[in-house]
């Protein structure tokens, strides 16, 4: 009798779990259909064909949740804070502030969950580098400079999206700009280790030094 | 085949292998019959639709219907008549359609029969279908502003299907002396690309000021308030000074009217306009099409399911774009894209007997009000609970207070907008 009751209660509580893992499942949209809203901007697969918007596909996945996060939350670094600290899964996400014209408009319609399963959806797709003109000069200028200050963290030329840096190798030069702008300006954060190179670069290689970089990693291929 | 006597054909079928396991030998076709999606032009969200079902179940046959050889976009068309792009830049042809399996039939689809799951061409052929998807598009209504036909057209351009019509206000543009007014005569709500024709004005406005400063811009609304209205003001007022003057329809009693082509003169309830140039953009309903099929309400456009976009009226027969009633997003480009998505997985999925997921919608809509000057407007939505909206969940405008180089990229992400959702399509 008792193990018939007990019984019961295991059956019920197992098929109360299956039956809540499936209703938390079915909350939401899957990951193609999210990242699907993506590509009117960001392109087909999510390779951009210019001229400014990145290409997101092939980027480090917790990168990705950083820049949402950062959006989501209007920079608030306690929010975004507290969100990694919540959800095991986040453990390597940093929070880096950064600017935008639409996104941060954009990131607060999803969730965390749908932030994670886009950015893994992304992560999963390859990379590919866009073709456009650059000033030689510059970008082999640039590739000294690369090698010497950056290529510890932005291996394989920019291409890697190891360590969870941003891929630069291939992406558009209006891009590269406005990033490196926003750096500067202060509108977005550097990385400590970066903050480092880039004043060393700036002392020794002189103001052309970060138009060199860009030309270098926009030559990439 | 509708999907209900899909899933009793199923199980006939099963029955009939048990059968033939023991001997019957009844032959298989129909069970590796290929299902038959046929979509109805080749706009945006004709285009997305069939590429979208292509890569979902590349054993279904897509069929892409559309009369014109090439497609003229309408967004980036106001840069056109502004003079900074080339026509040329805003068309595209179909012709990467059959690296996805899509076949393209170019002609004009003129009937449908939603019980025999036929449409009928004007060439004559006539495709089955399992599911229709429908984009056509609109069609204007001829008038509704007295006087304005299609004849008037070609001396008051609408301009609001991209093409000739593109290139005619633009020519007129170009030839009216210095000095002059062009009249834009925007329609009331709802309309294809309802931020469309402010943009148009500063896009003539920017014309104006490099080449004909002594000319000015008369913008008689029917409406009191328009997309992005804000925005597109201070803009105006930043860039252009006085050069822009917008009326709202309380003041005119609500807009143009009627029209005199040959006269070059536009009425109000109020007043007379003689003009150098008039656009004359008027009210809308679902394209002809549409109409003529049955898929429409009194409104003239198509009520539909927001989660599938099947049509209310017809079942199997999905619309998406600017025809149908979209209740919660606008009808614009991006929107037509996001409908076409969720429509291609809806479709994928009724036809594969699985079971819905859930939807997720977007929309990103930008204005350029001069080269270093672009706003936009954007939106992420859900569908609600009781299927009645698409209910926004975040989104909203440039902020008023954006830095010059803000504005500046926006004008650059409005190109890149271009250029993906251009590849979408037509890629």
């Amino acid at each position: 009798m008792l193990y018939t009751i007990a019984r019961q209660t295991l059956l019920l509580s197992v098929f109360g779990l299956l039956s809540f893992n499936i209703s938390l499942a079915s909350e939401m949209a899957s990951p193609s259909m999210l990242s699907d809203t993506c590509l009117g901007c960001h392109g087909p697969s999510g390779i951009s064909d210019g001229p400014a918007t990145p290409t997101i596909s092939g980027m480090s996945e917790i990168y990705l949740i950083g820049a949402m996060l950062a959006y989501k939350y209007d920079n608030d670094e306690d929010k975004v804070d507290a969100v990694i600290e919540a959800d095991p899964d986040l453990e390597d996400v940093e929070y880096f502030a950064r600017t935008s014209t639409v996104m941060d408009r954009i990131a607060k319609g999803y969730t965390e969950a749908e932030i994670k399963a886009i950015a893994k959806y992304f992560a999963a797709l390859p990379f590919k580098a866009q073709k456009q003109d650059v000033n030689v000069e510059q970008a082999q200028a640039g590739a000294s400079i690369h090698e010497n200050h950056c290529e510890k963290c932005h291996e394989d030329g920019g291409r890697s999206a190891e360590d969870d840096a941003g891929v630069l190798a291939g992406q558009w030069i209006p891009y590269l700009e406005y990033t490196m702008a926003d750096f500067f300006s202060g509108d977005r954060a550097m990385p400590k280790k970066m903050k480092k190179q880039m004043k060393e670069v700036h002392e020794m290689h002189g103001e052309n030094s970060v138009a060199e970089l860009i030309q270098f990693y926009a030559n990439q291929e | 085949m509708s999907r209900f006597t899909r899933r009793k054909f199923l199980k006939a079928s099963g029955s009939t292998l048990a059968l033939s396991t023991a001997g019957f030998g009844f032959p298989h076709i129909a069970m590796s019959a290929k299902k038959k999606v046929v979509v109805i032009g080749g706009g945006v969200g004709g285009t997305i639709a069939a590429k979208y079902i292509a890569k979902g179940d590349s054993s279904i046959d897509v069929t892409v219907i559309e009369a014109k050889p090439h497609h003229h976009t309408c967004f980036m068309s106001n840069e056109v008549i502004g003079g900074d792009r080339d026509i040329s830049t805003i068309k595209f042809g179909y012709d990467k359609f059959a690296d996805h399996g899509i076949k393209v039939v170019q002609d004009k689809a003129v009937a449908i029969d939603p019980v025999a799951h036929k449409v009928t061409t004007a060439g004559g052929a006539t495709l089955e279908y399992d599911r229709l998807v429908m984009s056509p598009g609109i069609a204007l209504k001829w008038e509704a502003i007295e006087g304005y036909d299609e004849a008037a057209a070609e001396v008051m351009p609408h301009a609001w299907i991209a093409g000739p019509q593109t290139a005619l206000l633009r020519k007129q543009l170009e030839s009216m002396d210095d000095g002059g007014v062009v009249l834009l005569a925007p329609p009331g709500n709802p309309f294809r690309c309802p931020p469309g024709p402010y943009e148009r004005a500063a896009q003539i406005a920017h014309y104006f000021k490099h080449h004909k400063p002594k000319s000015k811009i008369l913008i008689l609304d029917a409406k009191d308030k328009f997309s992005k209205q804000g925005l597109f003001m201070q803009g105006y007022k930043n860039v252009y000074g006085d050069m822009i003057e917008w009326v709202a329809g309380a003041d005119t009693g609500g807009g143009v009217t009627s029209v005199d082509p040959s006269a070059m003169k536009v009425n109000t309830d109020f007043d007379e306009y003689k003009v150098a140039v008039a656009n004359i953009i008027p009210p809308q309903k679902a394209a002809q099409i549409a109409q003529d099929a049955d898929l429409t309400d009194e409104s003239g456009w198509c009520p539909v399911d927001l989660g599938t976009f099947e049509s209310k009226k017809h079942k199997d027969i999905h619309v998406i774009g600017d025809a149908g009633i979209i209740t919660g997003m606008p009808k614009s480009g991006f929107a037509a894209g996001t409908e076409a998505k969720v429509c291609a997985m809806a479709i994928v999925n009724q036809l594969q007997d699985k079971e819905p997921g859930l939807n997720s919608y977007a929309n990103a809509c930008y204005s350029i009000i001069a080269p270093d000057y672009g706003i936009s407007v954007v939106a992420v939505y859900k569908l609600a609970d009781d299927r009645s909206k698409i209910d926004k969940i975040s989104g909203g405008l440039t902020p008023s207070d954006a830095t010059p180089e803000a504005l500046r990229r926006e004008v650059q992400y409005a190109y890149s907008w271009f250029n993906n959702m251009t590849a979408e399509m037509f890629s």
